[in-house]
């Protein structure tokens, strides 16, 4: 099957810098120790994936969730929205007691703007 | 205290039963199941938190319910635990993660308000695979949960704690989580019923997300006359979850009472290959048996993508976790790292040192799968193969009612075995990822031991919104077990 063999070489294969960047984009810093293993890992689980590749799906519409499948909500997509009404939410001390710093009002970070 | 009833088998119905009609009260009952989980549980390991403030005041207000002679829920004074991933107002929610260790939701999710709403008893929340990633109860934070039914063996995962609370009998019923077996997998491997509703027909409001289009809440309890009663409670819509269906839910309990005569049985021949532990096919095939003897008729059937469901799975459900699991930040919640000189220092090192190794890889696979240049290659890729999956399942329900098959290829696993290799965890979940994607219902319901005196579930799946049919053909299985 030479079709899928290009198919799992042009998919599968990720290198210590590819892995680095992605966990960048994911904002994750993976140290030295946890860096190998993680292509190790990704690249066994890609390989899986590739799989997938057998498959023509030229034809086939992408699948989200089921509701949109079964066509049964209003919208078809598979949600149910509510009226979009003003109502009560949850109160902004019980919100702001679970912040790992806050003033009360604000949940307070880091500086953000250099000068 | 005499102790009349006993609490490792006793059944939602008779616990109701005896506080209702005073044999107990909801108080008495509450303490018990404590006394037995504070000498049982350093063991077990299913609970994270114990919520005894909460539950003394339901208990309080069952019992003076059941005293004014008043109106009963259909839960009233039943203990029962949450798994870890669902929110407790005010009381610590953990995700099983470090990265939300003391973390006090400021609401309730609503299947445990609709859980209380009917009278039954939080007792706490049970232990599980961090972010309910995992199928072995390995991954959770706070370390593993131990199979009652199975010393030294795993419990299954991810909602390990809930299956084994019930088990062990420290709950008389729990809520897990399902998101590819998650619910289904451990309580084969704990020889309790497990129930994945259909998507849609339990509000996921308050559930921790993991994967949006494919995390769902269900019961585990002692039997499937049980499971029905559970999950009566908690069908139904929700505004504050725009995916919960308005289709009306059915009278699951009054359903249970009809035959199954008549009712066509599919059996997929692709769940049926090599692989399959030889002990867990015999007992599927009597439990087939069973319901031929009952009068149901067995159709082969076909399901030819099942090959291809876990790598599906696991684009799809990362993709989801990757996105789900940005929220997780330092800012408003959680774990913030004491290393925060910049915000992006802040964001990655609380991320870093809140997270396990598990969920970093998932995070990771799916970030990669929606990035740049490989979108069309894996995550459209494997949506539409969801749609191959789903018509899979469409077409066989025009010639079935129900399918039966395994829920795992072998039984559970000792702890350690297979945490270095993901794919053979992954694996793990082979029979259970199609229904999770296809968003069908399912249940593992106990249908015998292996040689080695292992339990093995057998899987029931139904069409969409049709759990009763699925409950049915559960109960004659388990029916058919019991007389023999």
């Amino acid at each position: 099957m030479a079709d899928t063999h290009t198919a799992e070489n042009q998919t599968a294969g990720v290198s210590e810098q590819d892995v680095r960047h992605v966990a960048n984009l994911a904002n994750l810093e993976l140290t030295d120790q946890e860096l190998p293993r993680m292509v190790r890992d990704l690249n066994s689980i890609l390989n899986y994936i590739a799989e997938l590749n057998q498959l023509d799906t030229a034809a086939v519409a992408p699948m989200a969730q089921v509701g949109e499948m079964l066509g049964l909500t209003p919208d078809g997509a598979g949600n149910t929205l509510r009226p979009d009404v003003v109502r009560p939410s949850v109160d902004r001390a019980a919100v702001m007691a679970a912040a790992p710093e806050t003033d009360g009002r604000f949940f307070k970070v880091p500086k953000v703007i250099e000068r | 205290m005499s102790n009349a009833l006993n609490l490792e088998t006793l059944t939602l119905a008779e616990a109701r039963a005896a506080v209702v009609e005073g044999r107990t009260s909801a108080a008495a009952l509450t303490m018990e199941h404590y006394e037995r989980i504070a000498t049982i549980d350093t063991h077990v390991h299913s609970y994270l938190a114990l919520t005894q403030e909460r539950a003394l005041a339901q208990a309080e207000k069952i019992d003076a319910a059941v005293k004014a002679g008043g109106q009963l829920g259909p839960l009233a004074g039943v203990p029962v635990g949450i798994k870890d991933v669902l929110a407790t107002r005010g009381t610590v929610t953990t995700a099983g993660s470090k990265i939300l260790e003391g973390y006090k939701p400021p609401y309730d999710a609503t299947a445990v308000l609709k859980l209380e709403a009917a009278g039954a008893i939080v007792l706490g929340k049970l232990n599980c695979d961090e972010f309910a990633m995992g199928s072995s109860n390995e991954n959770s934070a706070y370390g593993p949960v131990m199979n009652p039914k199975a010393p030294g063996h795993v419990p299954g995962g991810s909602s390990g704690g809930s299956a084994a609370s019930v088990a062990a009998g420290l709950c008389v019923a729990s809520l897990g989580t399902d998101t590819g077996g998650s619910i289904r997998q451990p309580a084969a491997f704990c020889d309790v019923v497990g129930v994945l509703p259909t998507y849609g027909r339990v509000s996921r409001f308050g559930l921790i997300a993991f994967a949006s289009s494919l995390d769902r809440i269900g019961p585990f309890t002692k039997n499937v006359a049980d499971a029905a009663t559970m999950l009566e409670v908690l069908a139904g819509p929700d505004p504050l979850d725009a995916t919960s269906s308005t289709t009306a839910p059915q009278s699951y309990t009054a359903e249970l009472a009809k035959p199954v005569s008549g009712l066509r049985i599919g059996i997929p021949e692709e769940y049926f290959g090599e692989g399959l532990n030889d002990d867990i096919r015999a007992a599927i095939e009597k439990s087939l048996d069973a319901l031929r003897e009952q009068g149901c008729e067995l159709v082969k059937i076909s399901l030819p993508h099942t090959k291809y469901a876990v790598p599906t799975y696991y684009v799809i459900a990362t993709a989801e976790a990757s996105a789900n699991l940005s929220r997780f930040d330092g800012v408003r919640f959680g774990h913030r790292s004491a290393h925060s000189e910049t915000l992006s220092a802040m964001y990655k090192n609380s991320r870093e040192e809140g997270f396990g190794p598990e969920v970093k890889r998932r995070i990771l696979l799916g970030t990669y799968v929606l990035s740049a240049g490989y979108y069309d290659a894996y995550y459209r890729k494997a949506q539409q193969v969801r749609a191959l999956l789903t018509q899979d399942f469409l077409a066989a329900f025009h010639k079935v009612d129900a399918i039966v098959c395994p829920v795992t290829p072998s039984p559970p696993f000792k702890f350690g075995e297979k945490t270095d290799d993901p794919v053979q965890m992954y694996l793990e979940d082979i029979f259970s990822v199609a229904a999770s994607l296809a968003g069908i219902c399912g249940m593992s319901v106990p249908c015998g031991y292996t040689r080695d005196n292992l339990p093995i579930g057998v899987q029931v799946l139904g069409k969409h919104f049709d759990e009763a049919t699925m409950l049915r053909v559960g109960a004659a299985i388990e029916a058919a077990r019991k007389a023999s």
